[in-house]
This record gives C-alpha cells, sequence and structure tokens, in this order.
C-alpha cells in the first residue's frame, strides 16, 4: 500500500472543505479523482502533500505518517504534484525548472546530474526542443506539461496530477493521456483530478468520488459510474451520466 | 560543476573592469582618486551582497545596511577596548553581522512581500535606537579611536592604502562568490523561491533555512567592510552607521543596474556612485541629490523593471549565457 489515508478532514472557518475522507491506494495504480467544482479535490491534495494541515485523520505514505508534514518533506519522501493553475518559475529556462526539480526532489542529485535528468524528462513530455527558452514564454498546455515535468524529474513514488487536461485541446489531451500511461508503465502510482470525463474512466483503475467534501464513492470506473449515489448526487446531468457509464450519447 | 563555470566570460570581464579601475588609482599613487574609487568599490560589495538576498531569493530589504553598521560598531569596540587588530576586528564584524542576520533570519524570514520589507526598516531604526542607549558602544556619541592606532599599519597614510587594497580584494572576491552562488545548487533553489516560493516547497526546497543562509550570506560582507570604513573614519555613531537612507540608495544601485545579475550591481554601483558624485559638485543638484535617486528609482521601476544588465539580457537572449 503506497498511500492510506484515514478519515481525513479539514474546515476553512465555516466551510467544511474536507469531512472524513478514506482509501487505499495501492503501489502502480492510477486512481482518478472526480467530483464538481469545490467538492474538495485539490484540498484533498493540499492535505496529502501538507500544504495543509488535516484537523483531522491520517495519512501514511509508504507507511510513514506525513499528516502535516512540511511540503518539501513530503517532496523529498517522493510525493510529487503538479498545480491545477500552472505555476512555472518564470525567469528560469526550462531546463532550469526542470533541474530544481531533480535537484531537491527524492534523490537529491547535484546539478550536474540533474541537467541529465531533465534532458530525458524534457524529452519524455515533448518540451526538448524549447529547454533554453525561458518558461514565461510558453502556452498553457506546454505549461502543463512543464509541470509535469518538474513534479517527474524527482523521481517520485507517487505522482499527484491536478488537472492536467484542462484547457487542452484534443489533440494535447490524447498527447498527455499517452504520457500519464507512460509514467505508470516506468513504475509510479498516480492520483488524478480531472473534469475530462471519459479520459479520466478510461485511464483510471480507481475512481474516487467526492461531494461537497465527502467521500460518495470508491471502486472500478464501472462500480462508480453505476453506483446510483453517484448518478443521483452528482450527474444529475443524464447526458453526462451516460458519457461516464461509457454510452456514447448522441447529441 | 562549478571548475566548469568559471569559464564564464562575463564574470572575466566584470572581474577585469573592476579590477583595472581598482588599479588606476594604485599606478597613480593619487590619494582622492583613491578616495573617489573606494567609495565605489564599497558600493560594489554592499549591493552585490543584497542582490544575494534581493536579486537572487526575492525578498526586499530596506535595512540592509543594518549590517554594516553592526559590524563597524563590534569591530571598533574590539578594536578600541581590546586592542584587537583591524585584521581579527575584520573578521568578527562580519561574524557578528551574520550571527545577526541568522537570529533575524529565523524571525523575519516568515514574512513575505512587503511585510518583511517593513520588518527590515523597523529592525534597523529599532538597532539605531538601541545602540544610541547601549553605554559599553559609547551610546549616543559612539566610539572613537585614538589616532596612535594607525601606528602599527604604518602611520594614518599607509592605512589608508592598506584599506584600500582590502576593499580592492574584497570587491573582487564579493563579485566571484555572489556568481558562485548563483551558479550553484543552493543558488538555484533560491531564484526558485524568487519566483514562486510555494512552487519551490512542493519541488522539495527547504524555503526556511535556504532563505536564512541567503540572508547571512547577505550580511558578513557589508560587516566586514563596515568595520573597514569606520576605522578608517576613526569613529563611529549611530546615525552615521545606521543611515537609513543608505539602504535605499543601495536599493536604487541593484535596480539600476540589474537586480539577479553579477554585472548589474556592479554596474549599478558605479553608474549611481558617479551621478552621485557629479550631483553633489553641481550647485543646482547639490541638495537634492537625494531626491534624484528617488526619481531614478521611480523611473527604472516604471520602465526598466530588470535594471540595465537585466534589459539587455531580456532584449537579446543570446546575450544571457554570457551576461551571467
Amino acid at each position: 500500500m503506497i498511500l492510506q489515508v484515514s478519515g481525513v478532514s479539514k474546515r476553512f472557518g465555516g466551510l467544511q472543505a474536507l469531512s472524513d475522507v478514506s482509501f487505499n491506494l495501492e503501489e502502480g495504480r492510477i486512481m482518478g479523482l472526480i467530483g464538481p467544482n469545490g467538492a474538495g479535490k485539490t484540498t484533498l491534495f493540499n492535505c496529502i502533500n501538507g500544504v495543509y494541515r488535516p484537523e483531522e485523520g491520517r495519512v501514511v505514505f509508504r507507511g510513514q505518517n506525513i499528516t502535516g508534514n512540511k511540503t518539501y518533506h513530503v517532496a523529498k519522501m517522493g510525493l510529487s504534484r503538479t498545480h491545477q493553475i500552472v505555476r512555472p518559475l518564470n525567469d528560469l529556462t526550462i531546463r532550469e525548472n526542470v533541474i530544481v526539480g531533480a535537484c531537491f526532489g527524492r534523490e537529491n542529485h547535484s546539478l550536474g546530474s540533474a541537467e541529465k535528468i531533465a534532458d530525458e524528462v524534457l524529452e519524455f513530455v515533448r518540451l526538448h526542443e524549447r529547454a533554453n527558452q525561458l518558461a514565461g514564454s510558453l502556452n498553457v498546455g506546454q505549461k502543463k506539461r512543464l509541470e509535469m515535468a518538474r513534479a517527474l524529474a524527482a523521481r517520485p513514488y507517487l505522482l499527484l496530477l491536478d488537472e492536467v487536461l484542462a484547457g487542452l485541446n484534443a489533440s494535447e489531451i490524447t498527447q498527455m493521456i499517452g504520457i500519464v500511461r507512460d509514467i505508470r508503465e516506468r513504475g509510479t502510482t498516480i492520483i488524478m483530478i480531472e473534469h475530462v470525463m471519459q479520459a479520466v474512466m478510461n485511464v483510471s483503475d480507481d475512481i474516487l468520488v467526492l461531494d461537497f467534501g465527502k467521500q460518495i464513492a470508491f471502486g472500478t470506473p464501472e462500480q462508480v459510474a453505476n453506483d446510483p449515489k453517484v448518478i443521483e448526487a452528482y450527474l444529475g446531468d443524464p447526458t453526462l451520466a451516460a458519457e461516464l457509464s461509457g454510452k456514447k450519447s448522441s447529441a | 560543476m562549478s571548475l566548469k563555470n568559471l569559464k564564464n566570460p562575463g564574470l572575466w570581464l566584470t572581474l577585469v573592469v573592476v579590477f583595472i579601475l581598482g588599479v588606476i588609482p594604485i599606478i597613480n599613487n593619487k590619494a582622492s582618486a583613491r578616495e573617489e574609487t573606494l567609495t565605489v568599490l564599497l558600493s560594489v560589495i554592499l549591493v552585490s551582497s543584497l542582490n544575494i538576498l534581493l536579486g537572487y531569493t526575492g525578498y526586499i530589504s530596506f535595512g540592509h545596511i543594518v549590517f554594516y553598521g553592526m559590524g563597524g560598531y563590534v569591530g571598533l569596540f574590539l578594536i578600541s577596548v581590546y586592542g584587537w587588530s583591524l585584521w581579527t576586528a575584520m573578521a568578527a564584524g562580519g561574524l557578528a553581522s551574520g550571527l545577526l542576520a541568522f537570529l533575524l533570519g529565523s524571525a523575519i524570514l516568515r514574512l513575505r512581500g512587503s511585510y518583511f520589507a517593513l520588518a527590515t526598516i523597523g529592525i534597523n531604526e529599532a538597532m539605531r535606537a538601541f545602540i544610541s542607549n547601549f553605554e559599553p558602544f559609547g551610546g549616543p556619541t559612539g566610539i572613537s579611536l585614538n589616532f596612535q592606532v594607525y601606528n602599527q599599519y604604518g602611520g594614518a597614510a599607509q592605512a589608508l592604502w592598506t584599506i584600500y587594497y582590502v576593499v580592492l580584494a574584497l570587491a573582487l572576491g564579493n563579485i566571484l562568490l555572489s556568481y558562485l552562488v548563483k551558479t550553484s545548487k543552493f543558488g538555484l533553489g533560491l531564484q526558485a523561491i524568487r519566483e514562486d516560493e510555494e512552487a519551490a516547497e512542493v519541488m522539495g526546497v527547504v524555503t526556511p533555512s535556504s532563505k536564512t543562509w541567503a540572508y547571512v550570506l547577505s550580511a558578513v560582507l557589508p560587516g566586514m567592510v563596515g568595520v573597514l570604513f569606520f576605522f578608517k573614519n576613526g569613529n563611529i555613531e549611530p546615525g552615521p552607521a545606521f543611515r537609513l537612507h543608505l539602504s535605499i540608495e543601495l536599493l536604487v544601485m541593484v535596480m539600476l543596474g540589474g537586480y539577479g545579475t553579477i554585472a548589474g550591481p556592479v554596474l549599478g554601483a558605479f553608474g549611481y556612485q558617479r551621478l552621485r558624485g557629479l550631483l553633489l559638485t553641481s550647485d543646482l543638484f547639490k541638495n537634492i541629490q537625494l531626491t534624484v535617486a528617488g526619481v531614478l528609482l521611480l523611473v527604472i521601476i516604471l520602465f526598466i523593471p530588470s535594471g540595465a544588465v537585466g534589459w539587455i539580457r531580456h532584449r537579446f537572449p543570446v546575450t544571457r549565457r554570457y551576461l551571467p
């Protein structure tokens, strides 16, 4: 078990952002994290990687309790993430951005070996031709791939992907899904927050559904898609329900 | 890695230019030229040091001069009361400033942006008020050196030259240091903090200790040259030691030359001191030279926020490799 989340709750003032979320994730799997806007998906990521300290519950990563640990400690243990709203280091080149990931991540590389990893990872996410460009000059799709490259350069055991498909066009989505699958092939476990339903249903082994901070379903994509609670509480929209269960609705 | 990096032409150009400008007064053996260049070299050291914090790490310190004053006080105290030599006192002054930065850093570097900047002003003012009432440091009258003290350095005239050599060496050393910091892994972490502190943390940069060490590094050399300057002066008082507007002039110089670059602070120091020299000797501007500095800062921030060297790097991206 690479990640065990048990009874995690997080409050912001009067708002209960997460209540009693629990799941176990086995190594080598892709878990999709879905739910309407404001369901608490990113908050759950923030509780896992230490940006927030949950009021209740425990997060255990590779056998170690990391609840409330500092983000940089969690990163060094092999847990990387990307951001929904991209956060490139604008005034550094793309290569330097990725070198930061390799230098300060799990393997704690020196600058020299980090450069090699950066070039490798940049080729993997198909940004190698732009390696010496400033990160600020990229478009959104490229910035998302840069986020991915930085996270990967740390050679994490677990990768949290926050809406890497949002804002991408159809061909970029296909490309990105290919990248996600390749990452898993290399042995990295993935949790991905996603709104592009078909993609997430296709690529995930497990799905966790959040609604108003509550966990309303956890299981295989089929189980979740057919769960009456999910359909009722979250998929009020019948076309989306059809999409989820794999039946293409003819518009 | 660092050896390969040392081949950077921009670094050597900067070092050579500073060296040549520094050597001219020595060759000509002219005291007036020496004093002029000394002011510039002191600025180069202060500005390059500040650049490690402001330019690399992105934390604006409005009170950086506190380390200069602190070093000066500790050094003169040790020289006048305990009879330490100038050189050990200089090391002690640097150490004291570094220690002060370490203690302050742990406390105020959690503050972000303008809050940190405000805190640094507060610290400078608090330090001046404290020293003004601290009897061992002479309270409001400060510490004065006995003229005899220069004898062991070959008399006052010779001592001034010796101090000048040391300042020149420290300026060159500081340029090299700031380059090594910038091209190191530590420096990359600092730049990541400057660009996006939260993203840096998520990537594993241990921000509290990185920021604290950047602060310490930016404080040590100002502490050392503080000892040299006030030793040369023969006395130190709270006012001149913790002069807030000097901090602001340092900021003007960093911004003028280009923050975060190696050559920028040097260019900024030379340019600003030259301008200041012109203004101080002109009838029209001699009383309002600080106003000019303020206007200059405003113009830079509005029109070329990345400074002269930053502007060149931005305008001609090929130069990035050669202009560290």
